[in-house]
């Protein structure tokens, strides 16, 4: 007489614990699928939306010129952080450099933490793909910008507020598929729907 | 002798970081400045600071070797992160503005304890949430059985 009732009473337990454990596989599944992209430790920047922090930095190239935040105003421009001392930045190089030669967008370099010489003979050996170079020697700045590690690239609009982030090396597809679309987005709407007051 | 020697030298190491660190120094306004990190220690002003920064920088993420504390890691970012809370105390900031400092630049990441707000509610509260849940499980069980038992004058199931 009980047989069939206990049965009852299991079947929406074994529902839930097939249904709990099909989750637990797709949750094992997502993680083990995310761990194999190669930005799975990069952070989302914190500043995307925001103004750019109000830097003022010398030019590599000639220390007696500072260039400030809002200099570079007036038009968009992606900011390439690197350093002489960092492999994956010499990876990038060739392919920073094509994109910087179709003069879509100007191309800054953020030279961070880096002996001037060096970063000097870096640039006569491989080819100085940058428009100007800022040199950030002790990587005080770089904390504003929230920097963590070589090479990151953001985009910056006209304004002056940060538009799009990317942590670690430029990839050919990363420039078709992100990049240049974040770019032209931005190209089309210049105030962009969600501009902070200016200072 | 042995560790006479070996605490002169260490004064000797001492002196010499010194000596690198005003030359350091010097040598900043004219653009040639070491790149790498300041090799001088922190500086605190007494005991209490000292302890101060070191709770405090435990419980902040280092952002790029993402499983230490910004206090344990020796990367790049992680010496000058600390120099930057350091100065931020001694310029009388409280361990909360030092925090959303970091926040605001690097993102809640760095927080080991996130902020207790709605969007974190479920960071905050699944564990216990779970628990509970399993509790009214097990006890849901538990009735159903000895409800079932007594009922049933028959000989115990197979299983």
């Amino acid at each position: 007489m009980s047989e069939p009732r206990s049965t009852r009473s299991r079947t929406p337990l074994l529902v839930a614990g097939i249904l709990a454990f099909v989750a637990v596989v797709a949750l094992l599944l997502y993680g083990v699928q995310r761990s194999g992209r190669a930005d799975r430790d990069s952070l989302p920047s914190a500043l995307i939306g925001k103004r750019a922090p109000e830097f003022d930095l010398p030019l590599l190239h000639d220390p007696s010129i500072r260039v400030h935040a809002r200099d570079l105003r007036g038009a968009p421009y992606v900011l390439n952080v690197w350093g002489s001392w960092c492999p994956t930045c010499r990876e990038e190089h060739p392919i920073l450099s094509r994109f910087a030669l179709t003069k879509r967008v100007r191309v800054i370099g953020y030279n961070w933490k880096d002996e001037r010489a060096d970063a000097l003979h870096w640039l006569e050996q491989l080819g100085n793909p940058y428009l100007l170079v800022l040199a950030d020697q002790d990587g005080r700045t770089a904390i504003d910008w929230g920097i963590a590690a070589a090479p990151e690239t953001f985009l910056v609009d006209a304004r002056g507020v940060v538009r799009w982030k990317h942590s670690g090396m430029l990839t050919q597809e990363l420039i078709d598929e992100e990049l240049i679309p974040a770019l032209t987005q931005l190209e089309r709407a210049p105030a962009g729907p969600q501009l902070p007051a200016a200072p | 002798m042995s560790t006479a020697v070996t605490r002169r030298s260490g004064g000797l190491g001492w002196r010499l970081a010194l000596v690198f660190a005003l030359a350091w120094a010097a040598m900043v306004p004219s653009g040639l400045a070491q790149p790498v990190s300041d090799p001088a220690p922190l500086q605190y002003r007494d005991a209490a600071e000292e302890a101060r920064f070191h709770a405090l920088t435990a419980e902040l993420r280092c952002v790029q070797c993402q499983n230490q504390s910004l206090a344990d890691s020796n990367a790049q970012i992680a010496h000058d992160l600390r120099r930057e809370v350091l100065a931020l105390m001694q310029q009388g900031r409280s361990d909360a503005q030092i925090k959303q400092f970091l926040v605001e630049r690097y993102g809640e990441f760095v927080l080991y304890r996130p902020q207790l707000e709605s969007r974190t509610w479920l960071l905050w509260f699944g564990p216990a949430l779970l628990l509970v849940a399993g509790a009214g499980l097990i006890a849901w069980i538990v009735r159903r059985r000895s409800k079932a038992l007594p009922a049933a004058g028959e000989p115990p199931q197979e299983w």
